[in-house]
């Protein structure tokens, strides 16, 4: 059976609060809070991007695997925010981690969902046989227009995975997908930020879609919500998530480990692989964990995973999610935020 | 080898001079020198020149210069050592004269930095590229680093490195030529902007324009030029890794300790012998380093002596009579002619106010990049 | 940079590879061809260790062009536990605390762009110990 040998994330140190972009935008903070279940949310510098992202996290994944990087014989990045238009990220990742020249690379968009897309991929990769190690990645430096709501949660960071077919730390019981053409978020060709269909991103886009691919799979699996040790669903705020694991009768204990949007934020391909990575900082041997993604578009990716023997020998090999959400942080202001988001017209 | 000498020596003055292109002030600065010497033909030109190429888009200056000042047909070439360009090219003419090849040589420098090029990126071709300037960092960035490393081993403090801008603008003021010849109070230095912490504004050489240049013949024939003519006894040249990291002890500049062991031994002299020197205080920390390594003072006692006089006119070893980069300007391929003339002036006693008394030795010390260049003269007044 | 160039570098920007002299154990970043501490030529080449001490530091106020939005910026000469020193920039802390004897990480970040239009320019700075 296939499944995961390695894992890694990564969370820039800089945050902006809830309150300080209300204060710009002249919004009632308590409102943002209540309504959203956001309170900050991670912002990349001037120096970190999707690919930089990926590195650390992949170099965190490649440290709890052990293995040669020369072995890893696929590299899968999902993000909508690859720094380059054309010309791959995964050229540069690998290269910083020390895999290739013999490697398939390919980088991913579907919206939210191309972390988990990847992570498909490379697990089906594996499963075929056709190559010994591969590694997927969803990473995002989130984009979201001044002053809309998106602002509040776009935020920055994301995880790698390692799949393998020994000395896994999880297994891949199951793996599904759902999806339909729903435009409900997109961004044009060299348009700045994503626009979206406001309420309709929720019942019928995100709801529907997190919804049907999560039953899919336990339906597939046989298993029941009670089976699971944790669970995780894509977060575009702190609210969707609760909701829609709530309707899958998840308990708040099962779901509170991987919501890591509260103080992270939305990191779009990053989010639920990154709520992946928090559970498995925790997981012990034989826990069931369901991760379902979403991207606009729409569809969503699940997973049924389940922790074995070793993944307690390499949760402390690399900096866990929740050390890096509650570890050293820098609060920026909005005018720091705009500047470090290149939301200022300079001189060049 | 035979002796030589300057026997003449002209500059323009140092600033942002908007009327005046580059080869207008190789021409000012030259046609002064001969005019000094009465000399109406040359054998050779060695144009010091860091950067034509990015600060104007003008390279192959040998032949363009000696075309304007009427000389076509003469051996003229450009030679480059970042700052220390202009005192590479004296060495050259030195070398020229002293090996017979040629009789009567000008040796000049020039730079042209106000027409409009991105200064800090030119300057910063000096430093290593691959190691350095893709950082992002500065050329005040790396003497801060130089600065800092001397704070930490040896208490150097931030009123020791002002001292050395009070000190050179105090000597400046006495010199028509300089940029800024204004004094500066100690509280101005400490309270102007931060440029690369600990050092600030006025830590810091100006951007500036100028040329400089000197004759150089063979000592024999310099009666017929002039009845004061200075000569060079001494020349010493160093490097040193280009890469600010590489170097064991960043607080230590030795290619200008190995450039004055050079020149000291060629001269037969050392350094408590020299009476006054022109040292390469691009930055404040720069003089501190430089009289270390050139023995005016022990190693890290660098500090205090400007604060405690010993490098004013009048203290024991004055330096930077002339203002220095700080206050006199720095063209940068012009400032190691122009500290000749300096010494040449004072050798001569023509210094005017800030004249050392009886001098008949002096030193000149120019340097390029963080120091990787280091190039030497001593001269003595015949 | 033209893309040439900084293709012959990813190797020492990407991965920190260095040489390490056989003969004097001296380790150059990044390797070169000749020892420069005693011209031996045969080198092995090593990876650094991505962490280090500060040697020395400045706060660059006056930035070029290029890190113009960056400013101020902090920038150290770290030596990694190798003996190989590097320039770098040191990030994610308040720039006035980075002092000589900081012990730091070396992480992979983006260096500079080549203006709107052109290729993005890789490499390491380094951070705190957290």
């Amino acid at each position: 059976m296939a499944g995961l040998v390695g894992y890694g994330a990564y969370v820039p140190r800089k945050r902006i609060r809830t309150e300080e972009i209300a204060r710009q935008w002249g919004k009632n903070p308590e409102t943002i809070k209540r309504g959203l279940l956001l309170q900050e949310k991670s912002v990349p510098g001037f120096d970190e991007d999707t690919i930089t992202i990926s590195v650390a996290a992949g170099r965190a994944a490649l440290t709890r695997a052990g293995i040669d990087p020369q072995k890893v014989g696929a590299l899968y990045i999902g993000s909508e925010s690859h720094p380059y238009a054309v010309k791959p990220s995964g050229t540069v990742t690998a290269e910083a981690l020390g895999i290739g020249p013999e490697v398939h690379i390919a980088d991913f968009e579907f919206a939210c969902k191309a972390g988990t897309e990847a992570m498909f991929v490379a697990l089906g990769l594996v499963e075929a046989g056709r190559v010994e190690y591969a590694m997927g990645i969803g990473a995002d430096t989130s984009q979201g227009a001044p002053d809309d709501a998106l602002e509040f949660s776009a935020s920055a960071g994301g995880a790698a995975f390692i799949f393998g077919a020994d000395d896994l730390i999880a297994e891949v019981i199951e793996a599904y997908s759902y999806t339909s053409d729903t435009p409900d978020f997109w961004r044009r060709e060299g348009e700045f930020y994503p626009r979206h269909g406001g309420r309709f991103t929720g019942e019928p886009a995100y709801f529907k879609h997190v919804l049907a691919a999560s039953r899919g799979i336990l339906e597939k699996t046989g298993l029941k919500a009670e089976d699971f040790a944790y669970a995780v669903f894509h977060m575009p705020n702190g609210k969707f998530p609760m909701s829609a694991g709530k309707q899958l009768g998840f308990k708040i204990e099962q779901l509170e480990t991987g919501w890591v949007v509260p103080t992270m934020g939305n990191t779009y391909s990053g989010s639920s692989p990154t709520g992946l990575a928090a559970i498995l900082d925790v997981a012990k041997p034989n826990d069931l964990i369901l991760i379902t993604s979403f991207g606009s578009g729409a569809g969503s990716d699940s997973f049924v995973l389940k922790a074995t023997k070793r993944l307690p020998k390499v949760q402390g090999l690399a900096p866990t999610v929740r050390s890096m959400l509650d570890g050293p942080r820098h609060y920026v202001t909005y005018g720091e935020y705009a500047k470090f988001r290149e939301k200022m017209i300079v001189n060049e | 080898m035979r002796e030589v000498a300057i026997v003449g020596a002209g500059m323009t003055r140092f600033g942002e001079l908007w009327n005046q292109s580059l080869r207008d002030m190789f021409v000012e600065a030259a046609a002064g020198a001969l005019n000094d010497a009465g000399a109406d033909r040359l054998d050779t030109i060695y144009v010091g020149c860091m950067s034509g190429g990015q600060f104007v888009g003008q390279e192959h200056l040998g032949p363009l210069m000696a075309d304007h000042l009427g000389m076509n047909g003469v051996a003229a070439v450009h030679v480059e050592s970042a700052c220390a360009s202009g005192g590479v090219a004296l060495r050259q003419a030195f070398i020229d004269v002293a090996s017979g090849m040629s009789d009567l040589v000008l040796a000049a420098g020039i730079e042209k930095m106000t027409d409009g090029a991105d200064v800090t990126n030119v300057l910063a071709t000096a430093a290593d590229q691959e190691l350095e300037v893709y950082h992002g960092v500065t050329f005040p960035g790396l003497y801060a680093m130089i600065a800092r490393a001397h704070m930490q081993a040896y208490g150097t403090t931030e009123e020791d490195l002002a001292w050395v801008s009070v000190k050179n603008h105090r000597h400046g003021a006495m010199n028509e030529k300089a940029q800024f010849p204004g004094e500066v109070t100690l509280e101005q230095v400490m309270a102007s902007s931060m440029v690369a912490e600990p050092l600030r504004l006025l830590h810091c050489s100006p951007v500036s324009d100028g040329a400089a240049a000197v004759l150089l013949c063979p000592l024999d024939q310099a009666g017929q030029y002039t009845d004061r003519p200075v000569k060079i006894v001494g020349s010493g040249l160093a490097t040193s890794s280009l890469a600010l990291a590489e170097r064991e002890d960043p607080a230590f500049l030795d290619s200008v300790q190995l450039s004055a062991e050079r020149a000291y031994k060629m001269a037969g002299v050392g350094p408590r012998d020299i009476q006054l020197a022109e040292v390469h205080d691009c930055f404040s920390i720069a003089e501190i380093c430089c009289i270390e390594a050139l023995g005016f003072v022990e190693k890290g006692k660098g500090g205090p002596a400007a604060k405690d006089g010993l490098t004013t006119i009048g203290g024991r070893i004055p330096v930077n009579t002339s203002g220095g980069l700080k206050s006199k300007g720095h063209p940068v391929g012009a400032t190691g002619v122009a500290q000749t003339i300096e010494i040449f002036r004072q050798l001569r006693g023509e210094a005017g106010g800030r004249q050392v008394e009886n001098a008949r030795l002096g030193l000149a010390q120019n340097m390029g990049g963080s120091g990787a260049s280091s190039v030497i003269h001593i001269f003595q007044g015949v | 940079m033209p893309s040439p160039r900084y293709t012959r570098e990813i190797p020492s920007r990407y991965r920190l590879e260095a040489g390490r002299c056989k003969g004097c154990d001296k380790v150059a970043y990044p390797a070169r061809r000749v020892c420069p501490s005693c011209r031996g030529k045969e080198i092995q080449m090593v990876n650094l260790t991505p962490k280090g001490k500060v040697v020395t530091s400045t706060v660059i106020h006056v930035p070029p062009d290029d890190f113009l939005m960056e400013a101020p910026y902090a920038m150290a000469i770290v030596e990694t536990p190798e003996g190989a020193r590097l320039m770098t920039q040191v990030v994610d802390c308040e720039p006035s605390t980075v002092l000589p004897g900081m012990d730091v990480s070396l992480e992979f970040r983006l260096i500079r762009k080549e203006g709107k239009g052109g290729i993005l320019c890789y490499g390491h700075k380094a951070v705190p110990v957290f």
